[in-house]
């Protein structure tokens, strides 16, 4: 708990560099022995480190690619074929690559979820979420722009129906889509771009994280309970406690990973992107890579005729294509007023049943949404889609509310050491 | 120094007054300066004069048979010339008068009824509709048809049915000597 500003380290060495510069006792208190942490944290709280970790094999793996990647439509294709077969181990930085994109999403939706479940997004840790939110959508325009850069025929097709949403909005949307592409198609310019973007991007995130780790380190980690810790009792230091148990969960993860870089390496992705981008012929289904496919079908879910579109006011004022465009984002922005939204005085849904089994439905609906993501837009599959749209919706601007308001909460324990301690004995 | 304490004594309110001109217009010369090193920042992602430049193409009609279609390539986008049948172009007249989400006539739309020139991109979200080549499908109402989203384009490549707001757009064109057209 104490927090020592001239803590004296046994290495003289490190002790000249501390009073300059006091860079020890910065890391001690944020990973080391003098950051005291919840000590009933399950596994769930591991996801945030694993993000981390992630984040920086995508930018150690993307750094390297880039230098043998061309960033030109004659070019790109054979770039990314050539990394493949002739650079040394090409193939396996690629995959880690690629796969990494892939194994960034679920971490970090795991992660979400796991904040959803336990209420983590509970006053005072507001701003804490909001910056994950936004690390999301940095997260998706990052990883959209660089699905682009290998030049297949998804990475064209995909660019093309995504940039083309923008011309929805009235007015200024094809001028819009003109300045996004800087010319009259995806192009040349276009991929210029979005090689810049997606170079840049990955470090706006590490930012982004910076201030998500700052706010936390404020008010330290939620935990399973969502009561406070009070006591010293209630914590251990994060070393070695945290160190060694997020290590270990780090060594299961990277397992799964180098799964799929070995094992499975196309498994996340699509055959069509090994065509070379072909701007006159249009793949038979077009898809969005997986992390996607949940809010293609919000945006899918907007015909003339689904009801939630057709019989409301909203159908007066915007085409049905403009309001899928608003809902797929809306479907995310909608989550940084989860801490508004959630009436509740407890945060953990151990203590919410009602509230608990509408979450377990809402990510059920999730996973549902994203299978129709993949699915053509037709018939029995349209309908199931415009259902959990409205569905996603309404779970998060009427279900919450009301339940977090109705609900009476069992009565959590008085502290973290009473739970831990009762539920040792008991 | 003589200066400040002479204002000392004029007393605050003038004072005041003359810094807060200062600070105000420093605050809009410095605003308008950064909205005009701002623009050339965004305007540089605007398609470049030599994009520009590319923006139009000629094509030979010559060698296209009555009931056959081309695509040609304008401005990175393909364009679909049909050579209609007068039976086609009784069809696409025939449905003027049709329930037209996007309402044109089909004279509007090609200038000489022989010859149908529009942009072949899905006024949905910009797949390639099928049905320019010679079995491919041609949607429920004959003429071209986006397997995206299942939008149906009749003979003037009007909208009928399908998330597609409007009709296959029409692009500038001018039929030059002969048989050539110039698009764009
Ligand atoms: C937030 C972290 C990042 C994410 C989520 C991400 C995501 C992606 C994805 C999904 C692809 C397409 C892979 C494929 O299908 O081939 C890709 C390609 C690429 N990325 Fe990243 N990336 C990240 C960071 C970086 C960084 C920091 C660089 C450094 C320049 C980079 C450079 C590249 C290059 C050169 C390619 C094209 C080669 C290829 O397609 O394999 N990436 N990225
Ligand atoms: S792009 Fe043609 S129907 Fe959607």
């Amino acid at each position: 708990m104490s927090t020592n500003p001239s803590k004296k380290f046994k290495n003289p060495m490190v002790n000249w560099i501390e009073y300059r510069l006091p860079i020890f006792s910065f890391l001690d208190n944020s990973l080391g022995s003098n950051y005291p942490t919840p000590k009933n944290l399950n596994y769930f709280w591991n996801f945030g480190s694993l993000a981390g970790i992630t984040l920086g094999i995508m930018l150690v793996s993307g750094i390297v690619l880039a230098m043998h990647y061309t960033a030109h439509v004659d070019y790109a294709f054979d770039s990314v074929e050539r990394i493949m077969r002739d650079v040394n181990y090409g193939w396996l930085i690629r995959y880690i690559h690629m796969n990494g994109g892939s194994m960034f999403f679920i971490v970090v939706y795991i992660h979400i979820f796991r904040g959803l479940y336990y209420g983590s997004y509970h006053a005072p840790r507001e701003l804490l979420w909001m910056l994950g939110v936004f690390i999301l959508l940095a997260m998706m325009a990052t990883a959209f722009m660089g699905y682009v850069l290998p030049w297949g025929q998804m990475s064209f097709w995909g660019a093309t129906v995504i940039t083309n949403l923008f011309s929805a909005i009235p007015l200024v949307g094809d001028a819009i889509v003109t300045w996004l592409w800087g010319g009259f198609s995806v192009d040349n310019a276009t991929l210029n771009r979005f090689f810049s973007l997606h170079y840049l991007m990955p470090f706006v995130i590490v930012g982004l994280v910076v201030l998500h780790i700052w706010a936390l380190h404020v008010h330290s980690s939620n935990n399973p309970i969502g009561i406070d810790a009070k006591t010293e009792q209630d914590t251990l230091p994060f070393h070695p406690y945290y160190t060694v148990k997020d290590l270990y969960g780090l060594g299961v993860f990277l397992i799964c990973y180098a799964f799929f870089v070995f094992y499975a390496p196309n498994f996340f992705g699509e055959p069509d992107n090994y065509i070379e981008a072909n701007p006159l012929v249009t793949p038979a289904h077009i898809v969005p890579e997986w992390y996607f496919l949940p809010f293609y079908a919000i945006l899918r879910a907007f015909t003339a005729d689904f009801f939630l579109f057709a019989y409301t006011p909203i159908s007066w004022i915007m085409s049905a294509k403009l309001a899928g465009v608003i809902a797929m984002f809306a479907s995310i922005l909608l989550l940084l007023l989860m801490p508004w939204l959630d009436g509740s005085n407890v945060k953990s849904s151990k203590f919410r049943p009602l509230y608990a089994m509408f979450f377990w439905i809402f990510l059920l609906n999730c996973v549902v949404l994203g299978i129709v993501g993949g699915k053509p837009a037709e018939g029995t599959w349209l309908y199931i889609g415009q259902f959990t749209t409205t569905y996603y919706f309404a779970h998060l601007l009427v279900i919450v509310p009301l339940v977090s308001r109705l609900e009476q909460p069992k009565t959590p324990p008085e502290s973290i050491s009473a739970a831990v301690t009762s539920t040792a004995q008991g | 120094m003589s200066d400040t304490n002479k204002s000392a004594e004029d007393g605050e309110e003038e004072e005041k007054t003359r810094r807060d001109f200062l600070f105000t217009t420093t605050a809009v010369v410095g605003a308008v300066g950064v909205a005009a090193t701002a623009w050339p920042f965004i305007d540089q992602m605007n398609p470049a004069a030599d994009t520009l430049a590319l923006s139009s193409t000629e094509v030979d009609l010559e060698p296209i048979e009555e009931g056959q279609s081309i695509t040609v390539v304008w401005r990175g986008k393909p364009v679909f010339i049909r050579h209609r049948s007068s039976e086609e172009i009784e069809k696409a007249r025939a449905d003027d008068d049709a329930n037209l989400p996007h309402p044109e006539s089909d004279a509007e739309r090609a200038k000489n009824p022989k010859w149908l020139i529009m942009v072949g991109v899905c006024t949905h979200l910009g797949c390639i509709p099928l049905g320019n080549k010679s079995g491919e499908i041609k949607g429920e109402y004959g003429g071209w048809f986006c397997p995206c989203h299942g939008s149906h384009y009749d003979m003037s490549g009007r909208i009928r049915k399908g998330p597609a707001p409007t009709n296959l757009p029409v692009p500038e064109y001018t039929f030059l000597s002969g048989s050539r057209v110039k698009i764009g």
